[in-house]
């Protein structure tokens, strides 16, 4: 970029976090795969543990289908910073004249097209294996869309606050958790409902109430943690 | 004894009226005793200073 | 007016005027939850759907209450001392954390018990205080572990006031999504609310109690924060010359 030219706008840092963000996954897939194949895994703990009944697994397919959702969530969610924080690239942000909100949110929207949206998209699989039918799936997807949104938003506040810590994975899970389970009880329920062909908007409205709220507040406690965390 | 016993909930009110009791009688003590003993931390080392001078 | 406000937030100044002052909220306080308590236990009318259980409800309302109560103090002074930068409101936020655990065990426990006679279980899944309270102490136990976990006390400071403040922000979300939660599955409740006003008889013992415990909270807080603004100052001048005073008075 030559000086003089143009100077950079709001949306650059932004744009340009992400597109960092999303280009260092491209190299690594497994950053993406990882959270992924544990998603499976966990989805296939409870076959394992509760047994193969049909009626049970078709009755608890969302709850797990969500359940596994979130723990994936929260295992992406422990390399939102470390990665940067260890290369010293996370101080180059703080540095940065660009508003450290932006920048933030520029890193947490990669980090749901890398985490949550592969879920979202995956999440089907998962739910045929629980019997659950095409437009409850749907459903499920939605929630899920949704739900990860918040999640990454929510749990980019903890990553920020726990970077650097010793135990700070443990840590991050821990503050994490109960924050997410609103997010849990709407999305997992929701689905529920529309499996047996109650009304469910109004968990779907209540999501997208919380994301959007999310959306809004998380940026900034996840950059005064960023500060905080790197004083 | 009638009055203790309070039907078949005796047992239940009264353990939780005397667990209640219990968590905050710990919670003044644990409280007092802290003080105290950061209070004589801080005097015992400012007292040693004190006295070299 | 603001002048002593500024007095009030210098921590000498404030660890004076605590000492003072909590004997007056600790002993109308006791006194108040002797009375309640005995007008509970042995004055008040059995209920006549619960019998004896229900007065349980004189402990565990006043519990639940002040966990709540607890956590809004710690998420506040957090604020107050994040964006104000006054050291004396960490020390109460810091304070505040350990009471307000310790009210969130005792309202789930004597939740817990008061739920074996009425339900037969010592845990129901679906009653929505209860789980509410669980979560709240879920969110105690992330605070304390944040403060633990981060050795610089002011950067603990910061760092356990951001969380207090999503926290805060996310109790109603919570307390409204476990109600729904618990709606969707007809559960039994162990607090009639809004349902037939209470019989004063009933009611006033319920009110000292309250009142009783949170003056009592009020005269814990302050001792607490004393404790935390001698350690935190103990390297200060004011601290110096109060231990080396004479007839020093802790």
């Amino acid at each position: 970029m030559t000086t003089g030219e143009h100077t950079p706008g709001l949306m650059s840092g932004l744009l340009g976090t992400a597109r960092r963000d999303l280009l260092l996954v491209w190299k690594r897939p497994g950053d993406v795969l990882n959270p992924l194949f544990f998603f499976a895994m966990v989805g296939t703990l409870f076959p394992l543990a509760i047994g193969p009944s049909v009626e049970q697994l078709e009755f608890a397919g969302p709850g797990v289908v969500w359940v596994a959702a979130l723990l994936a969530m929260l295992l992406s969610l422990n390399s939102l910073f470390v990665g940067d924080f260890e290369d010293g690239s996370l101080e180059q942000l703080l540095l940065s004249p660009q508003p450290l909100v932006l920048l933030a949110l520029g890193k947490t929207i990669a980090h749901w097209l890398t985490s949550g949206l592969p879920l979202v998209i995956m999440s089907p699989i998962l739910a045929i294996t629980f019997r659950m039918p095409a437009d409850t799936i749907l459903i499920l997807m939605a929630t899920l869309a949704l739900g990860t949104i918040s999640l990454s938003l929510l749990g980019s506040v903890g990553a920020a606050l726990t970077v650097g810590l010793h135990r700070g994975t443990a840590l991050l899970s821990l503050l994490t958790l109960p924050l997410s389970m609103p997010v849990l009880i709407f999305g997992a329920r929701t689905v529920s409902l529309a499996a047996v062909g109650d009304v469910y908007s109004m968990g779907i409205f209540a999501l997208a109430a919380y994301a959007v709220g999310a959306l809004s507040l998380a940026p900034f406690a996840t950059a005064a943690a960023l500060r905080i965390s790197n004083e | 004894m009638e009055k203790l016993a309070m039907g078949d909930y005796g047992t239940y009110v009264w353990s939780c009226f005397v667990l209640t009791f219990v968590i905050v009688i710990l919670n003044e003590w644990r409280a007092r005793r802290r003080h105290k003993a950061q209070y004589r931390d801080i005097e015992v080392r400012i007292k040693a200073v004190e006295e070299r001078h | 007016m603001w002048t002593w406000f500024h007095k009030l937030a210098s921590p000498p100044h404030f660890y004076n005027l605590s000492r003072l002052l909590i004997p007056w909220l600790a002993v109308p306080g006791y006194l108040l939850i002797a009375y309640g308590a005995y007008a509970g236990l042995f004055l008040a009318p059995p209920d006549y759907q619960q019998g004896d259980a229900f007065r349980i409800i004189y402990v565990h309302v006043p519990s639940a209450y002040l966990s709540m109560m607890a956590y809004m103090i710690m998420a506040v002074a957090g604020g107050i001392g994040l964006i104000w930068r006054m050291k004396l409101a960490h020390a109460v936020a810091a304070s505040a954390a350990p009471i307000g655990a310790s009210f969130t065990f005792l309202a789930l426990a004597t939740g817990s018990i008061w739920g074996r006679p009425m339900w037969g279980t010592w845990w129901e899944w679906g009653d929505p205080r209860l789980m509410s309270e669980l979560i709240l102490l879920f969110l105690y136990f992330g605070y304390m572990a944040l403060r633990g976990a981060i050795d610089d006390t002011a950067k603990a400071d910061k760092a356990s006031a951001v969380l207090a403040l999503v926290g805060a922000v996310n109790v109603p979300i919570i307390h409204f999504s476990v109600e729904w939660w618990s709606s969707l599955h007809q559960g039994p409740t162990l607090v009639r609310e809004g349902g037939p006003a209470m019989d004063p008889g009933m009611l006033y013992p319920l009110l000292a109690m309250i009142f009783g415990f949170t003056l009592v909270f009020g005269a814990m807080l302050l001792r607490r924060i004393r404790t935390e603004v001698l350690h935190r100052e103990r390297r200060t001048r004011w601290v110096k010359e109060l231990v080396l005073a004479p007839g020093g008075s802790i």
